[in-house]
């Protein structure tokens, strides 16, 4: 019962703290009454339809790539380097989408996500890889791997896969306005929405109720036991860590096929950043990532709004989320003190 | 004369570059290299840096001053690193994706509270001018040699003295090879961590004034590319040794700068990938010299993120 409510009371103490801090920035520094931004910030992120479209489509990455730091935690492995498969993820949708361009469509379309997956898939098994083959560490080498993959994507932007005519911001031959993955009928939100609620589900039904499932928290809970029992750990590490990897990489594709069209520097936007920490706030819980990445892409574009009529720095979300990601990351330290049982008597 | 160089221009660039790029590199590395040994990861230092670099721009823009805005940004870092420090202590705590959380909050905080900075043009640091014997501009330019440079060669060779043979070195040490063996000489744990994080928070912040009062030597919110993120690569890379955080940051610095020289000497494919040249070294290093059986040679055996 006590950590059902805890579970419930640490985030909104923490919640209510970062609240309160930014409440101070503004009244203080910015002179702006914090009651009237936080009403405008409901308006601009739930308010309306417009705004929850808003909402929904800046969710959809963070979800995604949410999964590539979630999944392996599952086995107590910390990847961060969610960025870099959502970067080769995207390259390679690019790539494929380019490759097949005459065929349908629906062709095309899954060409590229099937791309995008597996080489986001390859991109952080290979982490997995070297830590349960050569003791390296995942979080450095993942981290590593995000700028070989940013360095990687710069090289086919401007090299192999470049569109002449793309003279600002060198950019892949696009791939075709036909082959754009569109938007969820009756709303303006692209597809990438139900791709990752889908990715949730079907996590949390396989972490839920599979044996596989089953082992992995095994392995997360103790790898000497796990071993014991006969588990090939490593094998667990690698699925977990190629799924992770896929779900990043089709945010990758995602923003290639539903907003930008083309591959270009435009994917290394800081999502996968985003995603690491979506993914502890979420305690690494497939479930819960959908409501936090809903949250955290409120504020997000809530940002407008704010800009507009209180003439703040459109960076006053960015400082808002980043409040919350560190009050939450620290009221982790709550647990199993806040509501300490009673003394047996 | 001489303003062609031909292919000579490429190790020219790269001398430059190494000189310029490097400077914040060797003080966010030998930042992040004094806290890696006291047993803690601070994955936060590019939001401190950038958190450096508008302060420090903020200070000189204000009192005219480019000197007082390095110590004003050095004692912003110094805040952040305590904040890490104090965050990481709790229990429970995972320093990695506090790390992750402060870059957040540290860019964002920038970018509002530097709104104002960009226009107004602040003071810059000054710079020794080396390459008085050449006659050919490009050499000239290329030695302009910031003190800041001269700073970080000089505290490079001071923390690795200062770690090897002071007591305060032992005790930073110990820290983060043996949390036992640093209780049994009654050293307190976390308060040499919180030093170390917080130094190197300093030092952190230095680098970023470097980046606004130096080169690129303004403002704005596409000032860092991620450097405060590569010194924690460049550190493993170092393997945890300050003075080859010094000869690592020249080499990363050399690295940055070799694909726009290659591209303005007509090289038209491929110079993009030697961007990655230092990342790929350091995997293959560590790829190298790990094994199942233990973790990378001289890595702190505190340190949670690299077991």
């Amino acid at each position: 019962m006590n950590a059902t409510l805890e579970r419930i009371a640490v985030p909104t103490l923490a919640l209510l703290a970062s609240a309160v801090l930014f409440g101070l920035l503004l009244a203080f520094y910015a002179h702006v009454d914090p009651l009237e931004a936080f009403a405008l910030m409901y308006q601009g992120a739930f308010g309306t339809w417009f705004s929850w479209q808003n909402t929904l489509t800046r969710a959809a990455p963070l979800i995604l790539t949410a999964l590539c730091t979630a999944l392996p935690a599952r086995l107590g492995l910390v990847i961060i380097g969610n960025e870099g498969a959502l970067v080769v993820g995207g390259v390679a949708a690019a790539a494929a989408g380019i490759a097949v361009s005459g065929a349908p469509p629906l062709v095309v379309q899954t060409a590229m996500a099937i791309a995008a997956m597996v080489m986001g898939g390859l991109w952080i098994a290979f982490a997995g890889a070297l830590r349960q083959f050569r003791g390296v560490n995942e979080t450095i080498s993942s981290l590593l791997l995000t700028y070989i993959a940013i360095a990687l994507m710069n090289h086919f932007v401007e090299g192999p896969l470049r569109d002449p005519s793309s003279l600002n911001k060198p950019s892949t031959w696009p791939i075709g306005d036909a082959n754009m993955i569109g938007t969820i009928p009756g709303m303006d939100v692209h597809w990438g929405l139900v791709f990752g609620i889908l990715a949730c589900l079907l996590c949390y039904l396989f972490q839920r109720f599979t044996t596989w499932g089953f082992a992995m928290e095994v392995i997360g809970g103790n790898p000497k036991t796990a071993r014991m029992m006969g588990l090939d750990v490593s094998r667990y590490v690698l699925l977990a860590c190629a799924a992770g990897g896929a779900a990043a990489g089709l945010a990758g594709m995602v923003e290639v096929a539903a907003i930008h069209g083309r591959a270009n520097a435009s994917l290394a936007v800081g999502y996968g950043y985003s995603g690491i920490l979506v993914s502890f706030l979420a305690r690494h819980h497939p479930a819960a990532i959908v409501p936090v990445s809903i949250l955290l892409g409120g504020i997000g574009a809530s940002g407008g709004l704010l800009q507009r009529r209180l003439d703040l720095p459109d960076a006053a979300v960015v400082v808002l989320q980043g409040i919350i990601f560190v009050a939450i990351l620290a009221s982790e330290t709550l647990y199993g003190r806040l509501l300490k049982p009673k003394a047996a008597t | 004369m001489a303003s062609d160089l031909g292919l000579w221009s490429v190790p020219l660039a790269m001398i430059a570059g190494a000189i310029r790029v490097s400077t914040p590199f060797i003080f966010v590395s030998v930042g992040e290299c004094l806290t890696e040994r006291s047993g803690r990861i601070n994955l936060g230092l590019e939001g401190t840096m950038v958190m450096g670099a508008m302060s420090g721009y903020g200070a000189a823009l204000i009192s005219g001053s480019p000197w007082l805005g390095v110590l004003v940004a050095a004692l912003v870092g110094l805040m952040f690193g305590a904040l890490h420090a104090v965050i990481c202590q709790l229990p429970k705590v995972n320093d990695v994706a506090t790390g992750i959380g402060l870059m957040l909050f540290g860019t964002g905080l920038a970018f509002f509270l530097g709104k104002p900075l960009i226009q107004p043009k602040a003071p810059n640091l000054g710079a020794i001018d080396l390459g008085w014997w050449s006659s050919i501009p490009q050499v000239r330019q290329a030695l302009q040699v910031n003190y800041l440079f001269v700073i970080g060669i000089v505290l490079a060779f001071g923390m690795a003295w200062a770690l090897k043979n002071t007591r305060w070195g032992l005790i930073v040490r110990l820290a983060g090879e043996s949390v036992d063996a640093a209780l049994a000489i009654g050293a307190s744990v976390a308060r040499t961590r919180l030093i170390a994080t917080s130094i190197g928070g300093a030092f952190a912040g230095v680098g970023g004034a470097f980046l606004s009062l130096y080169y690129p030597g303004s403002w704005s919110e596409g000032l860092s590319s991620g450097q405060g993120l590569m010194a924690v690569a460049l550190v493993i890379f170092a393997r945890w040794d300050p003075i080859r955080c010094l000869w690592a940051s020249l080499l990363f610095g050399a690295a940055g700068a070799i694909s726009p020289a290659l591209q303005s000497v007509g090289v038209t494919q491929g110079y993009y990938l030697f961007s990655a040249a230092p990342y790929v070294l350091t995997l293959a290093l560590m790829i190298a010299t790990c094994s199942p059986e233990r973790s990378l040679k001289g890595a702190p055996g505190e340190l949670g993120a690299v077991k």
